[in-house]
């Protein structure tokens, strides 16, 4: 399950009995044991054919097949990619059938392939692949080369591998125009996500922080996958950014304890980049965006170019507004 | 049996175990700041994000330590005295619960956004909504086993009412944040929750001091304290009101945090003679002096992990409770 932030994702692991799991582990691109299709295999098909009924049950496999799948290819996605936090995609999640990622649903759709995540939804999956159908699961990328790996690995099981290659090629463009002069300052930045939680080393987060030509405070003070980066030590790592989670509309407690008044200081100094959780969610074409909008207020920061970048377009205005 | 410390004496004494706890609470951290800077920057501003550690995360929770600790220790008291029973503790008898609750439906709702006030008011009217109910069902006159039954209904009661409120919330956080509500903690409050909860703590205080002429009356029994003069109504409103505006403060911001209430004044009432209104300031030093130890301990024993403070209070606070349970069988059976 991939969630917005590090509390969600932290619950999600923990949940699948995968909490020890942390950074690189995760960036390998997960091998399916691929077991010998039974003899009730719902929808037979050829070798090498494309398959024509995908059915994708995780917020991260639905972005990626959305973006490749051929016109009418895709058949459903699950219910979080029409959720305006987590899905960067949700405007055209509206064109497809919804799932919540349950087998009896799933199985009246006679998908020939389903896409999932390996942390996702482990009970359907084992019951999708006992009854007969294919299945694939992509690990969470917590690096760029795993979202290269994960775009090429979609495009081969679509058979859409040239749009594969353009995408990762076009993603690549991004990262390298967003790429810090290698003599520009590296501002520090401090990732304030609920209840105190930080992404250190091994995160996408963290990936995004550094490619956009920043260092991450949390993974500065030895925090490796996520965990809690108190207020006190925060505030004595005198962060010059500060890279906020984007709240929930019904507030909570701990996302209140991100307007602290001891960052009001540190956040008039700096400024604050709303975090757009949408595309910090899950890595794919869009991370890169992320990246280019973090290393535009990296710029206006250090006075590197243009000034007025401070703030990515919409994602921070809603965050006020919210 | 050594003679028991002369009343100013104690409270001194107590006073003093106060402000010491209070100077170790605005020293422990996980920030890990040495005595003397910690000093300039709370004292003189040495040191911008010192400075902001000092005045900003651990003042106000200092503060709010000392201030919650009163308020348990002291409604502990009152309630005990008022309803003449020595189990009987804001915790205990579901009064923290329901100022839970109250405080729950402001912050959930989005309410408290709007309009700031209405967490420590509906707070409290759920603490004060409690506090009626149960001196209606066990009254001043109800025996000690119906009274901690009745809190044992309505704690539960509102437990699975908080619980079923987080978790219907849209906001994937609020589950998450049940502990808080059971348990209690200061982690991260700032001086916008001291002043939100200190006036109404301040005026329950107020409250809860008038009722301790009293409460000493009331030792006597009831037509013994009317002949007295004392106001059985009036009496009875100050303890309802006092115990609801301060606990329902306390609990909105800090969440519901038990056994303070009854440990407290348990372990000072030999000392001041068993009367009413000398127990309760001593009471209310006493919480102080346990809440601000505990909020020291979580700190100490695990820094990054904001271990609730209800978790420590219980640990001591059950045993003892049961002790208490031992020794009053005999009334309760």
């Amino acid at each position: 399950m991939n969630l917005p932030s590090g509390m969600r994702r932290a619950a999600a692991m923990t949940l699948a009995g995968a909490a020890a799991l942390a950074g690189a582990a995760l960036a390998v691109p997960a091998t399916d044991p691929a077991p010998g299709a039974p003899a009730s295999a719902p929808a037979p098909r050829g070798e090498n054919e494309a398959p024509r009924r995908v059915v994708s049950l995780n917020l991260c496999t639905d972005q990626l097949a959305m973006l490749l799948a051929a016109p009418g290819q895709l058949l459903s996605v699950s219910s979080m990619a029409s959720d305006p936090h987590v899905s960067a995609m949700r405007d055209r999640a509206g064109a497809f059938a919804v799932n919540h990622g349950r087998a009896e649903e799933i199985f009246l759709m006679r998908p020939d392939l389903v896409l999932a995540g390996t942390y996702t939804a482990r009970e359907t999956v084992s019951m999708l692949r006992r009854l007969g159908f294919r299945v694939e699961t992509f690990a969470p990328e917590a690096d760029f080369d795993a979202i290269r790996a994960n775009i090429r690995r979609m495009g081969a099981l679509l058979g859409r591998e040239a749009q594969a290659e353009a995408m990762a090629a076009e993603m690549d463009a991004r990262l390298e125009a967003a790429r810090p002069a290698p003599d520009a300052p590296r501002p520090l930045a401090a990732l304030l996500e609920a209840a105190s939680w930080s992404s250190g080393a091994g995160t996408l987060a963290h990936e995004i922080v550094t490619a956009a030509g920043l260092r991450n405070l949390g993974a500065e003070l030895g925090i490796t996958g996520m965990a809690r980066l108190p207020l006190e030590r925060l505030v004595m790592g005198a962060p010059d950014l500060l890279i906020a989670a984007r709240p929930y509309t019904p507030p909570s407690l701990s996302e209140q304890g991100m307007r602290h008044p001891a960052l009001d200081p540190l956040q008039a100094r700096a400024g604050r980049v709303a975090l757009s959780d949408a595309r910090w969610v899950c890595g794919a074409p869009f991370t890169a965006e992320a990246v280019a909008d973090l290393s535009a207020a990296r710029r206006a920061l250090t006075g590197e170019g243009r000034s007025a970048a401070l703030v990515p377009a919409a994602p921070a205005a809603n965050a006020v507004a919210r | 049996m050594t003679r028991p410390l002369p009343y100013p004496w104690l409270l001194a004494a107590l006073g003093v175990l106060v402000a010491a706890l209070f100077c170790v609470s605005l020293l422990v951290g996980p920030a890990g700041l040495g005595f003397f800077d910690s000093l300039a920057a709370l004292l003189a501003g040495r040191g911008e994000a010192e400075t902001l550690v000092m005045r900003e995360i651990r003042a106000p929770r200092a503060v709010l330590g000392l201030m919650i600790g009163a308020t348990l220790g002291l409604s502990g008291a009152a309630l005990q005295g008022y309803l003449r029973n020595p189990l009987a503790e804001p915790g205990l008898l579901g009064v923290t619960g329901a100022a839970s609750l109250g405080a729950v439906a402001a912050i959930y709702s989005g309410l408290s956004l709007i309009f700031p006030l209405a967490l420590p008011l509906m707070a409290l009217g759920g603490a004060g909504l409690a506090s009626m109910l149960l001196i209606g069902l066990a009254g001043a006159r109800g025996g000690a086993l119906t009274l901690i039954l009745a809190g044992v209904a309505l704690s539960a009661l509102c437990g699975a009412l908080t619980a079923l409120a987080l978790n219907l919330s849209p906001n994937p956080f609020a589950a998450t944040e049940i502990m808080f509500w059971m348990m209690g903690s200061l982690s991260d409050r700032s001086w916008t929750h001291v002043g939100l909860a200190a006036p109404f703590m301040l005026a329950g205080w107020a409250a809860l001091g008038f009722a301790g002429r009293g409460l000493d009356a009331l030792t006597l029994g009831e037509d013994a304290a009317a002949s007295l003069g004392v106001r059985l109504d009036r009496l009875r409103l100050a303890v309802v009101l006092g115990a609801a505006a301060s606990v329902g403060a306390a609990t909105a911001v800090a969440g519901g945090i038990g056994f303070v209430g009854l440990v407290a004044p348990h372990l000072l009432r030999r000392a001041v003679g068993a009367r009413p209104a000398r127990l309760l300031p001593a009471a209310a030093l006493g919480g102080a002096a346990l809440l601000l130890a505990a909020d020291i301990a979580v700190r100490l024993i695990a820094p990054e992990r904001d271990l609730k403070l209800g978790v420590l209070t219980a640990l001591v606070g059950a045993p003892f409770f049961l002790r208490l349970v031992l020794s009053t069988r005999r009334r309760l059976a």
